[in-house]
């Protein structure tokens, strides 16, 4: 029997992996480290899923299926994404999230 | 079908039918025959109501149907008339199909404007035949939405100005009544199932303490449309402002929807507070009867003088209101309706005029006896009711006012009233300077010898206004005591206290 | 006793005004003339019919011919449309319909060449209606209403040149001048009308059925004083009295034979007979008011006198003698007391109204003779008329003879009765009577000989005779007044209704008729040739002279008030204040409001990581406020 790692330190590391997709979501000025941030946001939410799921109810799957879904959207979200960015640089010549403020008052 | 069902159905079949119309000639006809039907149903109304009445049936409201449609809110479409709904429809419908005549010859957006207008009408029926609260609220804020269109689009001057000021005013009205209404509806003693229907909550009994503070809201948020000082001004800027037929429903009509809901609704479902608070009202309406007559006197702009005797006019009707008895109420109503028939003769006037000498500064006109007798004429009858001559319609209205008013002993009223009276003269003085100036003196400018002569359209606009307006003021018994003896319901719930 | 047919006096020029109002235009030729007159003469001949029956067979107590409820206040208080047969009302009919027909029959030769001949006798016969439902009226309500139609048939007809800007302002004047007086005449019916819970003429005039003990006093008079006060303002507007009477001398704009029915005859005098109407209430409960009555008719009488010596438009010579004549009635009225020899004064009064309408429509009807004939109305462009005009000349002078109140025309007599009313206790008012007398026989025969005598001038034309249907009306009306003194006036009108019989206090009448002698010896002294007495007596009296040739100020006083003060001072800083203060304060809250959304805008500036800061922010702020709170 392998011992399990305990909750703190999952916990930690996936705050710590959050808050850095966070921070970088917030400060990265370009288009696509912001979306590599949110991957990290997201991965450390399917972390938090796993862990919890083995945590409070062992022996089922559903926090493994909730991860398995968000991976999948995650690749789906990132290829719009993606689409869209290429659309703005066509447009615009730059992937600097500063630049596109058109949706303003 | 329910004779008040179908005074909703005939606008709404006409909008319907005018969508289908492309040229104006086909736009002008559908409309004009829809609103004649109208008229026509709306005597019929008149007709069976007062058949009722001599059959001895003395309910307090005839015709009346219901249909559940929010059931576990107690909301219902529940319709019905009494006495003061059948004559506010009747005169609404006067207005109405008159308006459509005098805005025979709109050409910019034809169709989408007398869809408006029909529109704006059906809010203006459903109002006067609803009985629950909820749903007379929506009809309200029907017939005020379009009025932005209207003005906005085709209206003239600075219209979007106008538009925005009177639309934000009556909104911010609207806010009041909203707040009014489900304090109302919160706070009546009802147990189990609440309901918005007025005459089951007029047998209910609100605190005197939420009396207190939902009737200024109700009372302010029904001023607000009526004209009452000091939130009148939207009045001349809308007014001077809307095209034509806007102008004579508005002031004819809309601003009736003001002295009805502050009477059947506000003083009826909250009369402690009415009795407490009424002197700061007097006080209010008292200044806007002289202080619109006033500021008439010096204005120059045809639209403005008739806007703020409008102010002048309507304040009296919120003034009789506030005498609490019924002699005075049944002045006020008559005073609606009196006002409502000459204010739309006045704009409807003004437009015909406009149309041909292209100015309303009084000081630029003159002499058009002369060169347009017909409508002149018209003009001086609307101007003779307007002060309250014996034989038409105002004078009727202002005289019961007066001896209502009369009815209270104590100084406080007596000195408001003869303030008020004394607006006889005020407007005596502003209808002369008017006629004086614009019809008689020497012809202004040789061009005016070109004017057309008074059109058909126009000649049947004018004399079915006058034609009411000259069957209330020679033969007044029956319409008064037809209103008299429906407002039993709302003295007696002052007499209680 | 039926009076059913009365009912017709009324309603046929009402017919007629509907026929010559809607047909106005459109009806061939001169028909509306005879439309309108036809429905007059019928209203006379009826009107006749109802005296000799009325005073005939019944014995002078209030008939009501026809009642039916027009409008109803509440439980007590109603209008009620009616006829009410009493001494006065029928003797009021007789003079108004009278005079009308003369009036209609004179204008179809003076209007003949005028254009809007249909809409003259449409508003024309609006006139004679609302008079004649005036006089009848069995209510305080009725007559207000009909007051108020009367007015407005005035200013109709003094507006009837409407394209002559002096005329529209006449009318304006004299319609917003006795508008005022309404007022007054308003809130005293509704006061009336609150302490007695009625408006009916019935109860109203019977002293003993009412009692005013409990009425609350203010300002140390009774409120039914201060009513009836209130109520006599009304009257004075109607009837010209000072101070209300600066519109009947502009009034003269209108049409000489508009002039001669209203603002001679009967429209003017209203006011007299509604103080006559309320005579009970007037003597028995408030005699304070009547003593105002008195006072005002005396001043009025005085001052109008004074004015007319001064003035040069015929009219207005005319108009200023009409108001000094009324006031002579209303002084009579005041002095008057209730009941038996006492009611003197309200029998001369009434008397005077009566002889009064006769040879003052006679002395406009010749007026307009003259200024169809001169076409001026200015007398120092006339002279020497008498062998242009001999027949007016005649009978403008049986008129003028009548008025000055020389035996044994109609004038003396009813004169003689007011003086003879004053004389008894009133020794001031009885003075001014005199000296009106005086006065007024001096001013007509100033006016006489001006115009007949004097000097000839030259004339743009040779002034012809008036044709015939303008000199009949005036040769009957000349008749009347000859004769109309004779009628034992006091058998037929009397304060309580027993019959007074009227007799000739001699020392009082020879004082009077010496008085007004002299006056008419000192005008033909003055004007009867060319002489300069009457420049120098104008020089003696310098200042006074200006003062009076100009009305005494009052015009401008009034201008003053309404223009210079109320227009200037009140409505134009009120239509300021709307403008710039209150619908400012609306577009205040609306700038307001714009001024906080601009300066909050900044917020959506469109860049995503502000927008995710702020919202991390929001929760996080949330999420610890949460974890602190449940702690």
């Amino acid at each position: 029997m392998v011992e399990q790692v305990p909750l703190n330190h999952v916990l930690i590391v996936t705050t710590l992996m959050f808050f850095i997709g966070v921070y970088g979501f917030l400060t990265r000025k370009n288009l696509i480290t912001m979306l590599i941030s949110v991957e990290i946001m997201l991965n450390a939410v399917n972390l938090n899923f796993v862990f919890f799921d083995n945590y409070l109810f062992p022996g089922k799957l559903e926090g493994h299926f909730f991860s398995l879904f968000i991976i999948a959207i995650a690749a789906a979200e990132a290829a719009v994404a993606i689409a869209i960015f290429i659309n703005l640089y066509r447009n615009i010549r730059s992937i600097d999230v500063e630049q596109v403020d058109k949706m303003k008052y | 079908m329910n004779i008040l069902i179908s005074h909703i159905a005939v606008p709404v079949l006409t909008t319907l039918a005018l969508m289908f119309a492309s040229t104006q000639k086909q736009v002008r006809t559908i409309a004009a025959g829809g609103m004649t039907i109208q008229l026509i149903q709306s005597l019929v109304l008149l007709y069976l109501f007062l058949q009722e009445r001599a059959g001895g049936n003395d309910a307090a409201v005839l015709f009346t149907q219901s249909f559940a449609w929010y059931p576990s809110l107690g909301i219902s479409f529940d319709i019905g008339v009494d006495g003061i709904a059948v004559a506010m429809i009747l005169l609404t419908s006067i207005v109405i199909f008159t308006g459509i005549f005098a805005s025979w010859e709109v050409d910019k957006l034809y169709k989408e404007f007398f869809v408006s207008l029909i529109v704006l009408a059906t809010g203006v029926y459903g109002f006067f035949v609803s009985l629950d609260l909820f749903v007379l609220f929506l009809f309200f804020e029907l017939a005020v939405i379009p009025m932005y269109l209207l003005i906005g689009i085709w209206g003239s001057g600075p219209k979007e100005y106008a538009a925005m000021k009177l639309t934000l005013m009556l909104m911010g009205g609207s806010a009041l009544l909203v707040v009014g209404i489900l304090g109302v509806y919160y706070t009546s003693d009802i147990e189990g199932a609440r309901t918005f229907n007025i005459l089951v909550l007029g047998q209910h009994h609100i605190p005197i303490e939420m009396q207190r503070i939902f009737f200024p809201m109700l009372f302010i948020g029904f001023g607000v449309i009526g004209a009452l000082f000091p939130f009148h001004t939207w009045s001349p800027d809308g007014h001077s402002s809307a095209p034509t037929a806007v102008s004579m429903l508005h002031a004819g009509v809309l601003m009736k929807l003001g002295g009805y809901g502050c009477l059947k609704i506000a003083i009826f479902l909250l009369p402690e507070a009415a009795q407490e608070m009424s002197w700061i009202f007097i006080v209010l309406t008292g200044i806007s009867v002289i202080y619109g007559a006033l500021a008439t006197v010096v204005q120059t702009d045809l639209k403005y003088i008739n806007a703020y005797s409008s102010v002048s006019h309507c304040g009296l009707v919120l003034f009789a209101i506030l005498m609490l008895n019924k002699t005075a109420y049944t002045g006020a109503v008559l005073q609606m309706i009196s006002h409502g028939l000459m204010t739309a003769l006045f704009f409807a006037l003004i437009g015909m005029l406009y149309s041909r000498t292209k100015t309303r500064i009084i000081t630029e006109m003159g002499g058009l006896m002369k060169v347009l007798p017909f409508l002149s004429v018209c003009y001086v009858i609307g101007g003779l009711a307007s002060l309250g001559l014996p034989g038409l319609s105002g004078f009727v209205a202002e005289m019961t006012i007066f001896v209502g008013a009369f009815e209270h002993k104590d100084l406080f009223h007596r000195v408001t009233t003869i303030i008020a009276v004394s607006s006889i003269v005020v407007t005596a003085v502003y209808i002369l300077r008017v006629v004086g100036l614009l019809l008689m003196g020497p012809v202004r400018n040789e061009s005016y010898h070109n004017f057309p002569k008074a059109k058909w359209f126009e000649k049947i606009a004018t004399v079915s206004l006058i034609a009411g307006i000259l069957v209330i003021g020679l033969t007044p018994l029956w319409l008064s005591d037809m209103i008299r003896e429906s407002l039993g319901i709302i003295v007696d719930k002052l007499v209680l206290k | 006793m039926e009076f059913h047919y009365t009912i017709w006096i009324v309603i046929l020029p009402f017919l007629a005004f509907l026929i010559n109002g809607l047909g106005s235009g459109k009806l061939p030729g001169k028909i509306s003339g005879w439309v309108a007159t036809i429905a007059i003469g019928i209203s006379t001949f009826l009107s006749y019919q109802t005296a000799f029956q009325y005073f005939t067979t019944s014995s002078r107590e209030k008939i009501i011919a026809f009642k039916t409820v027009w409008l109803r206040f509440n439980d007590t208080l109603q209008i009620d449309m009616g006829i009410l047969l009493d001494p006065i009302s029928v003797m009021m009919l007789v003079v108004i319909t009278t005079v009308s027909l003369m009036v209609f029959i004179y204008s179809q030769g003076y209007m003949k060449n005028e254009g809007g001949y249909d809409r003259y006798f449409a508003f024309l016969s609006l006139f004679s209606f609302s008079m004649l439902g005036l006089v009848v009226a069995t209510n305080l309500f009725q007559m207000y209403m009909f007051w108020e139609l009367v007015g407005v048939s005035s200013y109709l007809l003094i507006g009837f040149y409407y394209d002559k800007p002096s005329a529209v302002a006449a009318s304006k004047k004299a319609f917003i001048v006795t508008r005022f007086a309404d007022l007054g005449f308003l809130i005293g019916i509704l006061m009336v009308s609150f302490y007695t819970g009625t408006f009916d003429f019935e109860i109203l005039t019977n002293p003993e059925g009412l009692n005013f003990s409990t009425v609350a006093s203010f300002m140390g008079l009774s409120t039914i004083t201060w009513a009836l006060l209130l109520i006599f303002i009304g009257g004075a507007g109607k009837s010209a009295m000072f101070p209300l009477h600066i519109w009947l001398p502009d009034a003269m704009e209108g049409p000489t034979p508009v002039s001669a029915l209203i603002h001679a005859a009967t429209m003017v005098v209203a006011g007299v007979f509604l103080v006559a109407r309320l005579f009970p209430l007037y003597s028995v409960f408030a005699p304070t008011a009547l003593e105002v009555v008195a006072f005002i008719g005396a001043f009025t009488t005085l001052f109008a006198a004074i004015i007319a010596c001064t003035q040069y438009d015929i009219k207005r010579v005319l108009a200023f003698s009409t108001m000094s004549q009324i006031g002579y009635m209303m002084l009579a009225l005041g002095v008057s007391g209730y009941g038996g020899e006492e009611g003197l004064g309200y029998t001369a009064s009434l008397f005077h109204l009566f002889t009064h309408a006769f040879f003052k429509a006679l002395l406009f009807l010749g007026a307009g003779a003259i200024i169809h004939a001169v076409h001026s109305n200015d007398i120092r462009e006339m002279g020497g008329l008498r062998k242009h005009q001999p027949i007016t000349h005649i009978l403008f002078l049986i008129a003028c003879l009548a008025i000055a109140g020389i035996p044994p025309f109609s004038g003396f007599f009813s004169k003689d009765e007011i003086i003879a009313a004053t004389f008894v206790n009133h020794p001031i008012y009885f003075g001014i009577a005199v000296l009106v007398a005086g006065l007024t026989a001096f001013y007509m025969f100033r006016l006489y000989f001006i115009v007949f005598w004097g000097k000839e001038k030259t004339y743009d034309h040779t002034p012809h005779e008036a044709p015939t249907i303008m000199l009949l009306p005036m040769i009957v009306l000349a008749i009347g007044s000859v004769l109309a003194g004779f009628i034992p006036f006091g058998h037929y009108i009397s304060s309580d209704g027993q019959s007074l019989t009227l007799h000739i206090n001699w020392s009082v009448a020879i004082t009077s008729v010496v008085i007004a002698v002299i006056g008419i010896a000192t005008a033909w002294k003055f004007y009867k040739t060319e002489s300069d007495l009457s420049a120098k007596v104008v020089k003696a009296f310098g200042t006074m002279y200006t003062s009076a040739s100009n009305k005494f100020y009052i015009d401008e006083i009034y201008m003053l008030i309404t223009k210079g003060i109320i227009f200037r001072w009140v409505a134009q800083p009120l239509a300021w204040f709307d403008r710039n203060v209150i619908d400012a304060f609306m577009n205040l809250l609306a700038a307001i409001t714009n001024w906080i959304s601009s300066q909050i805008k900044e917020f959506q500036s469109g860049q995503v990581q502000k927008y995710a800061f702020i919202f991390i922010s929001g929760v996080l702020i949330i999420v610890l406020s949460f974890i602190y709170a449940n702690q």
